[in-house]
């Protein structure tokens, strides 16, 4: 069952930014704030292991007939650093086989310090403030 | 779902008893300028001023972006510096981190190799032979040299294999792939002459600027057909050496085919030998079957991986090339490096997979068992 974890003020992870936490069973996860949306994925590429983390947030280059490219999403779509299979951060699905090579992607949201019960793990230690906004991704 | 994998943490493989050798591993000088003090004033001059005149354009970048910045792993860079240039972090992120006993360095560029102006290309060959001893191996033992030639000079280059035979620390030969002629054409012998006086393996890499396209069919549009066309490429070579007759005029020469791929050699044993069997006055002086010579004097490494549907087809091919003829090639810092844990599909025997990561390169090389 997942548990829920406190992985950062939200303040820390500023729109375009990232940040590796470790959550639970030693688990690496990359947080992404894409424009105030936050998305979680396991650090971990599901092809030879690389580092998402480390990798490069581009866009989407799409084409419906030779020689007309598209390009959109722009940010949405995580590279990995070693052989550049490309995942959608809001799914963790990859691009090129998206029903069977996906990264685990894990629920993240803000919330306020205020609702936020005691007994939820941080992953550092920093205190909760009530009137703060805070990074909460359930792994 | 719920199976949580490790994190990528350094290791290396369980099965990897007889030793972990990775033959390619790709440094790289921060700057020219560190080749200077092994060039001439002459030849420093030539470097610094006209820098490297390859035979064909975009010397000094790529006719398409090759999938990441300088074609590496985006977390190969160390702070300040380009891949593979720094040897504390080649140690930590490559050596330390899958607990690799011997890499093999392969310089690729900029090396000089297949340079218009000769005389250029043999000084250049020399001063990237001495930069791999003092800048590499001199601090790390587990490092191992090529022997950087100028190929399009076949005696240049056998002078400077024979400069370097005896010397443990070079161990094998190394070519690229894409040369201006065939490499069975006797322009080239000088190599195979020296290499096997020296007891070294001739080694090609793929790439290289000879000024011909890839393909028979003209240049390429896209970086995706170079990476693959390059079985292509390499089977015009593997025909060339054995229907020349380079294996009955050096039976013991030994190639091994870096980043070639090699699911397709089969195929060209199999139409080899069909044409020979009806052809074979127009050549002689082969006196074997050609897949014969394949399977005698050609080993090959495994990155890329070729990734057959159905796990039978792999072992089939592997089993046709020789298990024996298969080395581990990582290409480190290269963007389609391969992690020995996760290289290999588990359906391969660790019995073979043992091999390759260790006693297949100790064979080539001749080093002595773990």
């Amino acid at each position: 069952m997942a548990a829920r974890y406190v992985v950062a003020p939200a303040a820390e992870i500023p729109p375009g930014a990232r940040k590796v936490v470790e959550a639970g069973q030693g688990r690496r996860i990359v947080v992404f704030n894409l424009g105030g949306e936050f998305f979680a994925l396991l650090d971990r590429c599901p092809h030879q292991g690389g580092r998402l983390s480390e990798g490069k947030l581009c866009g989407l280059v799409e084409s419906d007939e030779p020689g007309v490219f598209r390009y959109g999403r722009k940010g949405e779509i995580l590279r990995c650093p070693w052989h550049q299979w490309e995942f959608d951060i809001r799914t963790g699905r990859s691009w090129h086989d998206p029903e069977r090579t996906r990264v685990r992607a894990f629920p993240a949201r803000v919330e306020r310090g205020a609702v936020l019960r005691e007994g939820i793990p941080a992953v550092e230690t920093f205190p909760v403030r009530v009137e703060d906004d805070y990074v909460v991704v359930e792994a | 779902m719920n199976v949580v994998r490790p994190i990528a943490a350094p290791g290396r493989p369980a099965v990897a008893t007889l030793g972990l050798f990775d033959c390619d591993i790709h440094p790289r000088p921060l700057s020219l300028e560190e080749y200077r003090p092994w060039l001439s004033a002459e030849m420093w001059h030539r470097l610094s001023t006209y820098g490297i005149r390859p035979r064909h354009g975009f010397a000094k970048g790529y006719p398409f972006p090759k999938a990441a910045p300088l074609a590496s792993r985006r977390d190969a860079w160390p702070p300040g510096k380009v891949p593979a240039s720094d040897l504390d972090f080649l140690r930590a992120q490559h050596l330390d981190f899958h607990g690799i006993d011997i890499g093999v360095l392969n310089p690729l560029q900029p090396s000089g190799q297949g340079d218009q102006n000769d005389a250029f290309s043999a000084a250049m060959a020399y001063a990237v032979n001495e930069w791999q001893l003092e800048r590499w191996l001199r601090d790390e033992p587990r490092l191992r040299a090529s022997v950087v030639v100028p190929y399009e000079d076949g005696e240049a280059s056998a002078r400077e294999i024979r400069r370097r035979a005896g010397d443990r620390r070079f161990v094998q030969v190394l070519l690229m792939s894409r040369t201006a002629e065939p490499l069975g054409r006797k322009r080239y012998w000088p190599i195979y002459e020296a290499a096997c006086e020296a007891g070294l393996p001739v080694a090609f890499h793929a790439f290289g600027y000879s000024g011909w396209a890839m393909t028979n069919g003209g240049w390429p549009s896209f970086y995706i057909e170079e990476v693959s066309e390059h079985a292509t490429s390499c089977q015009s070579q593997v025909i060339s050496l054995i229907v020349e007759g380079v294996f009955e005029r050096f039976p013991s020469l030994r190639i091994l085919m870096i980043e070639c791929g090699f699911a397709w050699i089969p195929s060209v044993g199999w139409r080899l030998d069909k044409h020979w069997r009806k052809l074979k006055d127009e050549v002689p002086h082969l006196r074997r079957a050609p897949s014969e010579y394949l399977r005698q004097n050609f080993w090959v490494s495994t990155q890329p991986m070729d990734e057959p549907e159905r796990p039978e087809h792999l072992l089939d091919v592997m089993e046709w090339i020789g298990w024996d003829r298969i080395l581990y090639a990582s290409d480190y810092p290269h963007w389609d490096f391969d992690d020995p844990r996760t290289a290999f599909p588990a359906f391969i025997p660790p019995e073979r997979r043992r091999d390759i990561f260790g006693a297949n390169a100790r064979a080539l090389y001749g080093m002595p068992a773990a």
